[in-house]
């Protein structure tokens, strides 16, 4: 099935306009920033100017002699509650005020409670602390030098280095067979470079805790409230049930607001000193330079194949840096994610991938920007190599990818580092997007400009994610299993309350995850209230990133409708006085075999099972079910993109002038949500191969700590988008939706990338770092190597 | 000054920004806070009828002019075409630019009813969306154009 419309279906799967919209285009929403509270005090952070030095005092006198301060909290004070350090999300400890030593700049130092927002960044600039700097580490490749400062050297920390750790995957011997028959070797450094997510809405919390209830409400930024409540209370010692986590509206995630930041401890402490409800809301320097950056890997791939063109090997070797405090988010057992998903597409002899870990005087992370654990940096890798094979071998690089897929009679298919893809159809999707961009036709033009010296190209990339995380016998952060709730409740008129574990910062829970059940029972989906990001109110789940809300916790939805149908069933066979198995679902109603005038609507059952009287003893006066989705298997949406660039000869400014992308996600739900979802993600992929970058110079200072250098494309570089789509429905999930999110984030980088060298081709220009700034190509078209990131 | 046509009135300090003014003492929260430096445009409200950016303009400044924000544009229960067009075109996604975004459009509108893709575009351009991609965006604010130039010919026939 490929085509490029759908026809709008009434009830469930379908294009329908957003229920959450309504509020949002009044200005309605309500995000972190808009809740007030009665008694209401502001809280702000003092950060370090420096990447590295021992701190030798600290003086809050003047600060707490302002007259609108309330309470001025440093590290010393922390450790006195046993709060100075936090455990991360990967097994390490962050501080959460710095006591020893500060080790990157912008690190959290102090905290001050004011009655405004102002007043509080006056006192803050009351504090005075005494520094003695330290050499300074931010070039991962010098991170691990025997005269490189260590880092990590707090009291109890054994480390005499700043090495994380080591992580392989895939078969190293059987790799080096392959690489040392091959006919031809190709090998590449290249760096995935440090970016962040910058979602519109930078990080922030409202902490109230109440002394008489003993109930701690925190109002927060956080993708994953479940998970976030539940280390709260391990870390501070509170009861769980007197924590309450809100993630109200959410102003974009992207990965930045699945860790807990320093900034939302100190609102809880700041409320628990002062008895009043605190505020802490990071400014945009603050998002930048101290929340979770994304990449920042530093990787030396190598790419074994026959003369004619079959991909054998694959080989990588990466120095990841995790700045001063391992806070990535990845599921326990994989510190490097899901990077060995390297393989791509594409079928191999052998595939071997090392990952080393260290730390820098940088801020902490990496998270997974619009990405599935690392699968960005995955599938940048593989279709940079392959392209770099293709110039190797001058052979078309759609031709060559097409020469390699996995075919479709593989799947399910075991890859070489241990994962099983569910489903695909890679040639099918390639073919729709080269017929699409007019494949021969652009080919036909380049060889034309490029006769009159003009400088146009064509990029390919082909990608195969791993998301849905996943099976609890696989995989946890920080201990919790990555399973996903969903809580249904018919109300007698037949209206139904859906609560969910994820959360959308965007992604239109409130609608998809309603014509979810809209599909599998009938019920308008404007019947359908859906409840999300608060504690109090939904079963427990991981929460949204790694595209995981449609995998894990739709599934959930179907699955706790599809109970809820059957309850149904046993209702309507009272209420028609017929036998449960003598009755046929059809949307919306079950009826009797044979007699389809003979039924019951949902809305007459949900009725029915709160007032008829003829239930039988052991069916319950209710119409509702709940469940936990734990995945057999992750799912693995993938596409095929072509971009079309014109590189100007004079400045190296790179203008993308077509992108066509073709998502296979497997079974559609909101075509139009699906549709927004990829336009931004691929304007976030144009931004990332082209302007975003957190960079340093030697003193750890960050070059990019404002939108004014941290740069994001607007409407002037993000063109009109061309989308197609195949549906290849992933057959363990239970509706066979596989999740899109990411997608266009983590294919939409190489392709650009391998369009610019596309169109440098004449020039022998072989490799480019990200992002392709205009002076960076200006400077590869000179014949010299653009300056490392 | 004049917010969304009725007279307000605070004391502020001198050095309060438009935005805070907006957001912190007339509870006019629609109104969002997104960077420091003018670079990103969620901000965005209308000064005498012209698109700012309320996090630098004082708040003072704006006194004695009329301030419109996003809690302004509905009438009498009636959503402005631009709202509708956001709605209908799925131009917004987390909703935290959007405000400053439908603003634009309406102040765009005003002096061009029928603004081609590249004018939506260049009007747009100093405001950023890390959700859309634009493209609905642009498509929306069609929406209203279309919308608006139908109904005045109605009103005309």
């Amino acid at each position: 099935m490929a085509t490029t419309e759908e026809t709008a279906t009434p009830i469930g799967y379908g294009r329908m306009r957003r229920k959450e919209d309504p509020r949002f285009i009044r200005g309605q929403g309500t995000y972190v920033d808009d809740v007030n509270l009665p008694g209401m005090l502001h809280g702000a952070v003092l950060r370090s100017p420096y990447a590295h030095a021992r701190i030798l005092s600290i003086d809050t006198t003047a600060a707490k002699q302002h007259p609108k301060v309330h309470a001025v909290v440093t590290g010393a004070d922390l450790e006195g509650l046993k709060l100075a350090w936090m455990p991360t999300l990967s097994a390490d400890v962050q501080a959460v005020l710095a006591v020893d030593k500060v080790r990157f700049q912008g690190q959290e130092v102090a905290f001050v409670v004011a009655e405004d927002r102002y007043a509080a960044r006056d006192a803050v600039e009351l504090i005075q602390v005494e520094y003695d700097p330290l050499p300074v580490v931010v070039d991962v490749r010098k991170s691990l030098d025997a005269d490189a400062p260590i880092i990590r050297d707090e009291p109890g920390s054994e480390r005499t280095n700043n090495h994380i750790f080591d992580w392989e995957a895939g078969d190293r011997e059987a790799t080096e067979r392959v690489f040392a028959d091959a006919e031809v070797v190709v090998s590449q450094d290249m760096i995935y470079p440090r970016c962040h997510p910058a979602p519109m809405e930078t990080c922030g919390s409202v902490a109230d805790f109440d002394k008489a209830t003993g109930k701690l409400t925190l109002w927060t930024t956080s993708q994953a409230p479940h998970a976030h409540r539940t280390l709260y209370a391990l870390v501070a010692g509170l009861p769980e049930q007197k924590i309450r986590v809100i993630s109200p509206d959410i102003g974009g995630g992207f990965g930045n607001k699945v860790p807990i930041y320093p900034g939302y401890v100190c609102s809880i402490v700041g409320s628990i000193l002062t008895g009043r409800p605190v505020k802490w809301m990071e400014d945009r320097s603050e998002n930048l330079m101290s929340t979770g950056f994304a990449r920042d890997y530093v990787m030396r791939g190598e790419i074994a194949a026959t003369r004619d063109g079959k991909i054998r090997g694959l080989r990588v070797d990466v120095l990841a840096d995790h700045g001063a405090f391992n806070s990535t988010a990845q599921p326990t057992r994989y510190p490097a994610g899901f990077f060995h998903i390297f393989t791509g597409s594409y079928d191999l002899e052998a595939a071997h991938c090392k990952v080393t870990g260290v730390y820098t005087n940088k801020a902490p992370g990496g998270v997974a920007y619009r990405c599935s654990f690392r699968v960005t940096e995955a599938v940048y890798l593989v279709e940079r190599m392959v392209d770099l094979l293709a110039a190797e071998l001058d052979m078309d690089p759609a031709e060559l990818r097409l020469k390699n897929f996995i075919r479709p009679e593989q799947f399910p298919y075991e890859n070489k580092t241990g994962w099983t893809y569910d489903s695909g159809n890679y040639e099918q999707a390639m073919r729709l997007a080269m017929e699409m961009a007019g494949y021969d036709d652009l080919r036909r033009e380049q060889a034309e400009r490029r006769s009159r010296g003009e400088l146009m190209g064509i990029g390919v990339s082909f990608f195969t994610e791993t998301v849905g995380a996943g099976p609890r016998k696989d995989m946890d952060i920080a201990g919790l299993g990555m399973n996903d709730g969903a809580e249904l409740r018919i109300h007698p008129t037949g209206k139904a309350v859906l609560r969910i574990s994820v959360q959308t910062q965007g992604q239109g829970h409130e609608t998809t995850f309603a014509q979810i059940v809209a599909e599998e029972l009938g019920i308008p989906p404007e019947d359908v209230e859906v409840v999300h990001g608060d504690t109090d109110q939904t079963p427990f789940g991981l929460g949204t990133y790694g595209s995981r809300s449609t995998p894990v916790s739709g599934a959930a939805t179907a699955v706790t409708a599809r109970k809820v149908r059957d309850k149904a069933r046993l209702i309507a066979a009272a209420m028609l006085e017929a036998s449960p198995a003598d009755l046929e679902w059809e949307k919306g109603r079950w009826y009797v075999k044979g007699d389809k005038e003979h039924g019951k609507t949902i809305q007459e059952i949900a009725f029915g099972a709160y007032t008829s009287r003829d239930l039988p003893d052991d069916v319950e006066s209710n119409l509702e079910a709940m469940s936990t989705y734990n995945p057999t298997n992750l799912t693995y949406p993938y596409g095929a993109y072509i971009c079309v660039v014109d590189v100007d000869p004079g400045t190296g400014y790179v203008k993308v002038r077509r992108f066509i992308a073709v998502d296979d996600c497997g079974t559609r739900i909101n075509p139009t949500i699906i549709e927004g979802q990829i336009h931004g993600g691929l304007a976030e992929g144009i931004g990332i191969a082209l302007m975003e970058l957190i960079s340093f110079d030697e003193n750890g200072n960050c070059l990019n700590g404002s939108f004014m250098d941290y740069l994001i494309p607007t409407s002037m570089e993000v063109p009109d988008l061309e989308l197609g789509y195949t549906v290849t429905p992933s057959p363990h999930h239970p509706i066979g939706a596989k999740g899109v999110g990411e997608s266009p984030t983590v294919g939409s980088p190489p392709a650009i990338v391998n369009a610019i060298l596309d169109a440098l081709k004449p020039l022998n220009v072989k490799h480019i770092d990200m992002p392709c700034s205009p002076a960076r190509v200006w400077e590869a078209m000179q014949g010299r190597a653009a300056p490392p990131a | 000054m004049t917010v969304n046509g009725q007279p307000a009135s605070a004391d502020a300090e001198p050095r309060t920004l438009l935005v805070h003014f907006l957001r912190d003492t007339l509870r006019l929260t629609g109104t969002h806070w997104g960077c420091d430096t003018s670079n990103c445009g969620a901000c965005c409200v209308l000064l005498d009828g012209e698109p700012v950016k309320s996090c630098t303009v004082l708040a003072a400044m704006a006194g004695g002019h009329e301030v419109t924000t996003i809690e302004g544009l509905e009438r009498d229960g009636a959503l402005d075409p631009v709202q509708e067009g956001f709605m209908a075109e799925h131009g917004l996604q987390c909703g935290f630019c959007t405000p400053g975004m439908i603003l634009t459009g309406r102040a765009l509108l005003d002096r061009n009813p029928d603004p081609s893709e590249d004018e939506i575009r260049e009007a747009i351009s100093g405001q950023i969306c890390r959700c859309t991609g634009y493209v609905n965006i642009v498509k929306a604010i069609r929406w209203a154009a279309e919308h608006e130039r139908s109904a005045t010919a109605a009103q005309g026939a």
